[in-house]
């Protein structure tokens, strides 16, 4: 199958996606320039990590207007997966695709830390391939990452299993000390409501190879794969 | 006509060097001229006080591929069709007046410099000091410093992965900010900033021009300062973004056809950056300051050819060939123009809207002065390097309590604190993360790894600055042995107090004695280097600090070792000494002489033929796969490593030997800071072919004790649970720098 990576100015983490979804996965990727809006020939699209724009004015605020991003939207909206990681998260929301906002992290700075990560939801068709509750071992990089929405949506969120993946212990506990943000409920990725746009925080494609601390993260794009797969087939 | 004493002192130019001016040229510069003599003339740009002694470091080696000082970053090869360009460059100036901007534009700086060599940056570390954290303006600058580092490294996608801080009231007035980029150069395409040919354009492309970091150079790098905020608009201000953006385009533009050649506009501007490339073409050089896109109306030719302005890149482009660039940096959104042109000849003459401004022989500007140093040793070392260490008090606190309390010291502390603020993942080649002796990064598409790591204990320096240099070299080194790596090549990051006065020539003049010294022995070449002078407030110089960055080559990058202890039963061994405890000269110049005593004295020593030999034993121990863990013994001597490698293991540790056995001074048995020493653990039924090993090359091996259990035991002398001790070492730089 064939990953299309959009590249914004200022995005820097295409390379370490494109080599997690070719390099160790063995699929096709190709990059996408934000100046472009010709994407149907991919199966799914990812906006990785990085500071679109100089993250100026806002995270992802800019990029939502980029002419990729109308493509990336009817993309979507025809059920085309997208995986929005870090800076993909923010600029899905900002777009609208998925609800809610990344804030500053609560204690105002940077991080860069492992982190565990439940996964809450192990039907979605980006954590198939794990198992419910199961504690995926993923790094996270950045100074905006508190999610927040109001509590109509987060109660939705939540009922409608909605919260794909949440900052808990290695044990799979959830509870404030873990939480690295501030992020509500702990929450580290949700999906929309037809399952088919995932954002999240941390890296997965960071966490590919035991060499580089682990290999949790292809759990994530596995299951991308598989599901993929089998609904061209 | 004379030139006023004012004019002079702007410029950081003395008297006599103005009078050398008016000889090369036969006349009275204008003023525009002077400007740039007094850029390229800086200390900063033109090395005056130590260029001779620069001469003498060892620069060969089968690896070289650039040599030192003849592009902007040495390139080592590595094999695999793969090679490595690296330096350190300071900004200490700019950030002990603007902390976030100065150490963010250092960032910036030290990054332009390697992606000028047609390298992929991929990798950052820091080597930074400052007074104690307990002073408000001490945290003020830290704060900054880290922000900035931290905002600029992360906005750009370079892992920050690794480097050292250190806390001493030397630096307290005058910071020191040093970065250091390692970039990667794949199927030998190194870049050169220079022309091909005469005819050949010279094109400027990034950021605009503007009024930020005149007299960067001349101002604030090349004097000492009293009144900060005076010069505050002497510091430039970044962009990481419009960095990134600039990175990408300039990589690409470099397979284009007809770009022959890339430079870095850093310190002094257009000024240093466009000269030096004609000088090292052999041409001469136009140049139409009115060419230069602005970001301010009304700029003299004087201010768009000194203004520092980050983010910008000059590029030699054969005629014919420029369309296809201009439309590569439109792409990126960045600006390109043409502000001048290469032409036979050995002059550089300055166009502003068609008239001829200036014109100057190139080599009466780039070949500064060159100031001979004397070398006198000061009396008053003599009496510290003379001082009785058998005299110091014992401690007021017990073992265990003074165990406790070096573990939180500043200078030992962990600094996960610090760097979880900066990205040390992205790219996805970190193997060690930061926390390690050294980092450890994987190279894609290769078996081979490389080890970076910075060092130079300036205490020590201080103290002897010949062997102080000769242990940073050592010590840099042994924190690469240490994860299995092959120290294959050096970079230096001199900081040094006014260069004007005897006591900073004899430690620069020794210092670079000893590095020539090091380097020679471990056979490695000093692939590039920068000088930051002037280093002093209130009349007080920094420590000596030549900070050493260097690179290590794994073959086999899975084949690496780390700090922390594995297993329960592990053999606990010291390689490089024949007793488990240290002895009283230890103490010299340590982190507990300091700390617990506020002294700084003792005679410093390395025995560096032993040094290679255990840094040799440890590297065949790891490839070997005998070794399970190893870390090497430094600040806080060896109780603070065996800690250390508990702590980080998660497994405690029993020592048999009580640290007063014999005897002893406790305090020095555990925190004497003696050279040479790595503590390794090995499994019990491989000890044998361990100590064998160490035989072959004659090197003491010394089994201490044993893994396991959950406390730190050090004989029958006293016992800590682990939990406590990883408190003290988890929660002290916190506490030491926060309120």
């Amino acid at each position: 199958m064939r990953f299309g990576i959009v590249v914004f100015p200022g995005t820097w983490s295409e390379r370490d996606t494109n080599h997690a979804i070719s390099g160790v996965l063995g699929q096709e990727a190709e990059y996408i320039w934000h100046g472009d809006d010709k994407i149907d020939h991919f199966d799914a699209i990812v906006l990785p990590g990085g500071f679109s724009y100089g993250d100026f004015l806002r995270c992802g605020a800019i990029a939502r207007f980029s002419p990729v991003m109308e493509a990336v939207r009817a993309f979507a909206d025809r059920g085309g997966p997208v995986i929005g990681i870090c800076n993909g998260f923010q600029i899905l929301c900002e777009s609208g695709l998925l609800p809610g906002v990344l804030m500053r992290n609560d204690h105002l700075e940077f991080r860069c830390i492992w982190t565990d990560l439940k996964v809450e939801n192990s039907s979605t068709m980006f954590t198939s391939a794990a198992k419910q509750g199961q504690v995926l071992h993923i790094p996270m990089s950045h100074g905006e990452g508190n999610f927040q929405a109001d509590s109509a949506t987060i109660e939705r969120l939540e009922g409608e299993g909605q919260v794909v993946f949440r900052y808990a212990d290695t044990n799979g506990n959830v509870t404030p000390e873990v939480n690295p943000n501030g992020s509500i409920n702990n929450i580290a990725g949700i999906v929309n409501g037809r399952g088919n746009v995932l954002g999240m925080m941390p890296h997965p494609e960071k966490a590919c190879e035991a060499l580089i601390g682990g290999t949790d993260g292809n759990v994530i794009f596995s299951s991308m794969i598989e599901n993929i797969v089998n609904s061209l087939a | 006509m004379t030139v006023s004493q004012e004019t002079l002192d702007e410029i950081a130019l003395s008297r006599a060097e103005y009078e050398a001016v008016v000889d090369r040229l036969g006349r009275e510069p204008s003023q525009l001229e002077l400007g740039l003599f007094g850029a390229l003339w800086s200390e900063h740009c033109g090395y005056k006080h130590t260029k001779a002694l620069l001469r003498t470091l060892p620069s060969s080696s089968d690896r070289m591929l650039v040599a030192p000082g003849a592009e902007n970053a040495g390139v080592v090869d590595l094999g695999d069709g793969l090679a490595v360009a690296m330096k350190i460059e300071s900004h200490n100036h700019p950030s002990a007046v603007e902390p976030f901007e100065g150490a963010a534009t250092g960032v910036g700086g030290i990054i332009r410099d390697i992606f000028a060599m047609g390298a992929r940056p991929i990798a950052l570390l820091n080597s930074l000091r400052f007074g104690q954290p307990d002073g408000a303006r001490t945290r003020y600058l830290l704060n900054g410093v880290i922000g900035g580092i931290s905002s600029y490294g992360n906005c750009i996608g370079i892992p920050d992965v690794g480097g050292e801080i250190f806390f001493s009231n030397a630096y307290k007035g005058n910071p020191l900010v040093n970065a250091m980029c390692v970039g990667l150069i794949e199927n030998g395409r190194v870049a050169s900033a220079s022309a091909k040919n005469p005819g050949d354009l010279l094109l400027l492309v990034g950021a605009d021009t503007g009024r930020d970091g005149i007299h960067g150079a001349s101002g604030l790098a090349s004097r000492t300062f009293g009144e900060q905020a005076e010069l505050r608009s002497a510091v430039q201000v970044g962009n990481p973004f419009l960095e990134k953006v600039l990175i990408e385009a300039c990589l690409e533009a470099l397979v284009l056809p007809g770009v022959v050649g890339l430079q870095d506009c850093g310190a002094a501007g257009i000024t240093s950056a466009a000269i030096e490339m004609a000088e090292r073409s052999g041409m001469g050089l136009r140049l139409y300051v009115d060419r230069v896109p602005r970001r301010e109306l009304g700029m003299t030719p004087y201010e768009v050819m000194l203004s520092e302005s980050q983010e910008r890149m000059l590029l030699a482009v054969t005629p014919g060939h420029e369309g296809p660039v201009f439309e590569l940096f439109k792409k990126w959104d960045l600006d390109a123009s043409v502000i001048g042109e290469f032409e036979t000849g050995s002059n550089v003459s300055i166009f502003d809207e068609g008239i001829l401004a200036s014109t100057t022989p190139i080599v009466a500007l780039t070949d500064a002065p060159e100031y001979i140093l004397s070398n006198q040793k000061p009396q008053w070392l003599t009496t510290l390097q003379n001082a009785d260490l058998s005299k110091v008090p014992m401690p007021d606190t017990s073992p265990a309590e003074t165990l406790l309390r070096m573990l939180a010291a500043p200078n030992i502390a962990s600094r996960f604190p610090l760097y979880r603020q900066y990205d040390y993942h992205v790219q996805t080649n970190t193997v060690i993360e930061p926390g390690g002796d050294a980092a450890v990064l994987r190279l894609k598409g290769s078996k081979r790894g490389i080890a970076l790591s910075t060092d130079c204990n300036g205490r020590i320096c201080f103290l002897d600055p010949n062997v102080g240099t000769v242990i940073a070299v050592a010590e840099s080194c042994r924190n690469l042995s240490v994860t299995g790596a092959e120290p294959v090549a050096l970079t230096d990051g001199l900081n040094f107090g006014n260069p004007e006065t005897p006591d900073v020539q004899f430690q620069l003049t020794e210092s670079i004695k000893g590095m020539s010294r090091a380097a020679e022995a471990f056979g490695i070449p000093i692939v590039s280097g920068n000088a930051s002078l002037y280093n002093e407030s209130a009349g007080k110089a920094i420590f000596p600090t030549p900070i050493i960055g260097s690179l290590g080559l794994l073959e086999d990058v899975e084949k690496h070792s780390t700090v922390g202890f594995k297993s329960e039963g592990d053999v606990i061994v010291l390689l490089g000494s024949e007793s488990v405890w240290d002895s009283t000269d230890g103490l010299a110049g340590s982190e507990y002489l300091d700390f617990v005593h506020d002294r700084v004295e003792g005679q410093p020593r390395i025995d560096l033929d032993l040094e290679i030999r255990v840094q040799s034993v440890c590297r065949a121990a790891v490839r070997a796969g005998l070794v399970l863990s190893a870390h090497d013994v430094s600040d806080g001597g060896i109780a603070i490593t065996i800690a250390e490698c508990s702590i980080i293991g998660g497994i405690g540790a029993t020592i048999d030997e009580s640290p007063a056995a014999g005897g002893l001074r406790w305090d020095a048995a555990m925190f004497g800071e003696s050279q040479s020493r790595i503590v390794v653990t090995v499994s019990a039924d491989r000890l044998s072919d361990l100590l064998a090993l160490a035989a072959t090359e004659d090197v003491p091996a010394t089994v201490m004790g044993t893994v396991g259990g959950d406390a730190l035991s050090f004989g029958d002398m006293f016992t800590t649970p682990l939990a406590t001790a990883a408190e003290a070492w988890k929660t002290g730089f916190s506490a030491a720098t926060s309120d």
